[in-house]
């Protein structure tokens, strides 16, 4: 049996199960539709919630960032994870016991102004619509290599499969179908890891074999100052310490774990729960479940480059795996020999006088057209040729993409086909699971908080529920457009802007609403606008508009910018609330009320 | 309104909420961030880890995962005392 038809069987049995479970819970009614009823059992919400959460990104390229950043990649293990407290110690409980079913619900009644509600369901369109681009282009990118298909085919079948069972089951559906896919994406990311582990430590716990020996070797030596004397050696940073500044490491991370607890899609799927008591249970299985893969992420990272650089690294490329070749001819990997000596060197900056370590001229990777000749397309040792001229300031000749270590690891440990096919499976659960909860929130959005709420307050509820699932078909195919058609780097830097949109404008609103019975609507409509224009202003300017690094901002990047847009927030919402009326009594009435668990009304005659 | 048995029940519930978020801020931007250097040349290490670059990439999510469960226990044992709590 081949790998292809083994990846086919997986994935095939995977579908057949997802569908199988959106047909079988799909929704009735708009509360089925929004928020599954409200009865969801904390365990699979807590898993559901995980599977939301993991996107195709996480679940490819994270592993990647720490085997190439080491320390520096903390920011987006603590940044994903530790979010998770704010939001489940300051938000979700209050926001459950209000009882309503979006973020732009809430916003609009706590600060009784349509406006509010109208910023809200913008900027919750902007982040979601943000999101969703990228998992759409990660479900073309991996269906387009199983089938060798075009990507625009990859990316129309994912979102065929994706409005099938989130467009028609609506959050009933798509929760218990991402329990089956948290299920997947779980044992699909550690079973790879403990067989490396093994292999490489001999302990078959990563996270043990992390802080153990390395003993593949002559004799056992301590693994991460193996790792370290090779990044040295090699000419890259040591892998335990970063050369990232504190200030910007603590921004970044702070940016990531607000904009975290700010996230649309990610605060709904606690409304699906039955009480407060079940929401904080449902965070705890959530975080859990998360941790299972971000605990394996370091591991996975560490093992990989150690692999990586054991195998490449001054091989003769006639000698080397076949894996090598594949993802060379897929264009991931590429080599340049620089001082034709026909071994494979890698290098980092540190091994250069002009401190570079690119491989080439330009970004990425190019190749000559097919019909070129054989002597264009094919070097002398049988490698694939680049239409790039070579970056002759310093001696590093292996380029691999970001992306390949996660998928390239079992084929470099040497795993049985088995497990690379159910890696693929759980790619692809990983990316559909996200793209249907976002799809989800888009389509409430506009069908709830747009047209109910601001545009035509007399809809019933089959109406709503008509145009969800039409607005859900309309963010597709828009996901599905911008899929097919990246705006070039746009895709990649937008996950900060999401991030760093989330950290500047709901958080910081939701909380004060939360907990700020004095805060009225002018205050919190001008510090969300201030909050989001500083925001959106600097990330424009720096990423889009040439700003240059010098004038960074106490030198933090645009990633970690969120965290000072949120402090903007507080402080104007603060100063401006400080001047204008306090808001009517029975708002504060609502904000006292949701401090308290139980159900609305009875609470003071238990 | 029964104003009486809602103040101590937010006092507590306050409480609770800054003492972990104390312990939130202390590992990770903390252990994790702030004090790493010092933690790497100065605590002892995490089997053969670093332990400062141990907090960031391991120490940090599981303590994570510990606050969400005392906060979880902590605040439904809270319910309980002030007849807030529903059943499951």
């Amino acid at each position: 049996m081949t790998q292809d038809t083994l990846n086919f069987i997986f994935i095939g049995l995977s579908f057949v199960l997802y569908i199988g479970i959106a047909i079988k819970s799909r929704a009735g009614s708009t509360k089925e539709y929004y928020t599954a009823g409200g009865g969801v059992s904390p365990f699979a919400n807590g898993m559901a919630t995980a599977a939301d959460w993991m996107s195709a990104a996480t679940f490819i390229s994270m592993a990647g960032t720490v085997a190439l950043s080491g320390y520096d990649a903390s920011r987006f293990l603590m940044g994903w994870t530790g979010g998770f407290v704010l939001l489940t110690i300051l938000m979700v409980p209050y926001l459950r016991k209000f009882g309503k079913a979006t973020v732009p619900d809430f916003i609009g009644d706590r600060y009784y102004s349509k406006v509010a509600r109208g910023v809200a369901v913008v900027c919750a369109i902007f982040i979601c619509m943000t999101y969703i681009m990228g998992q759409m282009r990660g479900v073309g990118v991996v269906f387009s290599q199983l089938f060798g298909i075009g990507i625009p085919a990859g990316v129309l079948i994912g979102a065929a499969i994706v409005f099938f069972y989130a467009g028609l089951g609506g959050m009933k559906g798509i929760t218990y179908t991402q329990v089956a896919q948290y299920s997947v994406m779980a044992f699909a990311y550690t079973i790879p890891a403990i067989f490396i582990a093994i292999a490489l430590t001999g302990n078959f716990i990563p996270q043990l074999g992390l802080v153990g020996e390395y003993t593949a070797g002559h004799s056992p030596v301590p693994f991460l100052e193996k790792l370290n004397n090779i990044n040295i050696e090699l000419g890259f940073q040591e892998y335990t310490s970063g050369k990232m500044s504190k200030i910007n490491m603590f921004c970044i991370t702070a940016a990531l774990m607000c904009g975290t607890a700010g996230l649309p899609h990610v605060i709904v799927r606690f409304f699906t729960v039955k009480n407060v008591g079940a929401v904080r249970k449902s965070a705890c299985w959530t975080l859990l479940f998360i941790a299972v893969i971000y605990l394996t992420a370091p591991a996975i990272g560490a093992f990989s480059r150690v692999n990586l650089i054991e195998k490449l690294h001054e091989t003769p490329y006639a000698e080397t795996p076949t894996w090598f070749r594949d993802f060379e001819s897929t264009g991931q990997m590429a080599w340049v020999d620089k001082n034709g000596d026909g071994k494979i060197q890698y290098f980092g900056p540190a091994r250069s006088a002009a401190g570079t370590s690119s491989v080439f001229q330009g970004k990425a990777p190019a190749y000559p057209a097919y019909d070129a000749p054989e002597k264009q397309r094919v070097g002398v040792n049988g490698e694939r040729l680049l239409a790039n001229k070579a970056d002759e300031t310093n001696p590093n000749e292996l380029w691999f993409g970001n992306d390949i270590m996660v998928m390239a690891n079992p084929h470099m440990a040497g795993l049985p086909m088995w497990v690379i096919a159910l890696l693929m499976a759980g790619c692809i659960a990983a990316a559909l699971s996200t793209a249907a909860g976002l799809l989800l929130v888009l389509s409430t959005s506009i069908s709830h908080d747009l047209m109910k709420k601001i545009v035509k307050p007399g809809l019933s509820d089959k109406e709503e529920m008509t145009y969800a699932r039409f607005a859900s078909f309309v963010a597709l195919v828009v996901a599905a457009y911008f899929g097919i058609n990246p705006p070039s780097a746009f895709i990649a830097k937008t996950v900060a802007f999401a991030f760093g949109l989330a950290a500047s404008s709901f958080f910081p609103t939701l909380l004060i609403g939360i907990f700020s019975k004095r805060m009225n609507k002018e205050g919190a409509i001008a510090g969300m606008l201030c909050g989001i224009t500083f925001t959106i202003g600097y990330i424009i300017y720096f990423q889009f508009l040439g700003g240059i690094k010098e004038h960074y901002f106490l030198g933090i990047t645009p990633e970690g910018i969120g965290f000072v847009g949120m402090l903007i927030n507080f402080s104007v919402a603060f100063a401006v609330s400080k001047f204008t009326p306090a808001p009517p009594q029975e708002v504060q009435d609502m904000v006292e009320n949701i401090h308290i668990p139980s159900g609305a009304g009875e609470a003071s005659n238990h | 309104m029964n104003n009486d048995s809602q103040k101590p029940y937010q006092r507590t519930c306050l409480k609770i909420v800054f003492s972990l978020l104390a312990i939130w801020f202390f590992v990770s931007f903390g252990c994790g961030i702030l004090f790493r250097d010092w933690l790497d040349a100065n605590a002892p290490p995490i089997g053969n880890a670093p332990a400062g670059f141990w907090m960031a990439q391991q120490g940090s999510i599981i303590t994570f995962v510990c606050i969400l469960v005392v906060y979880a226990a902590l605040m439904n044992l809270l319910d309980a005392k002030h007849g807030y709590s529903e059943e499951d």
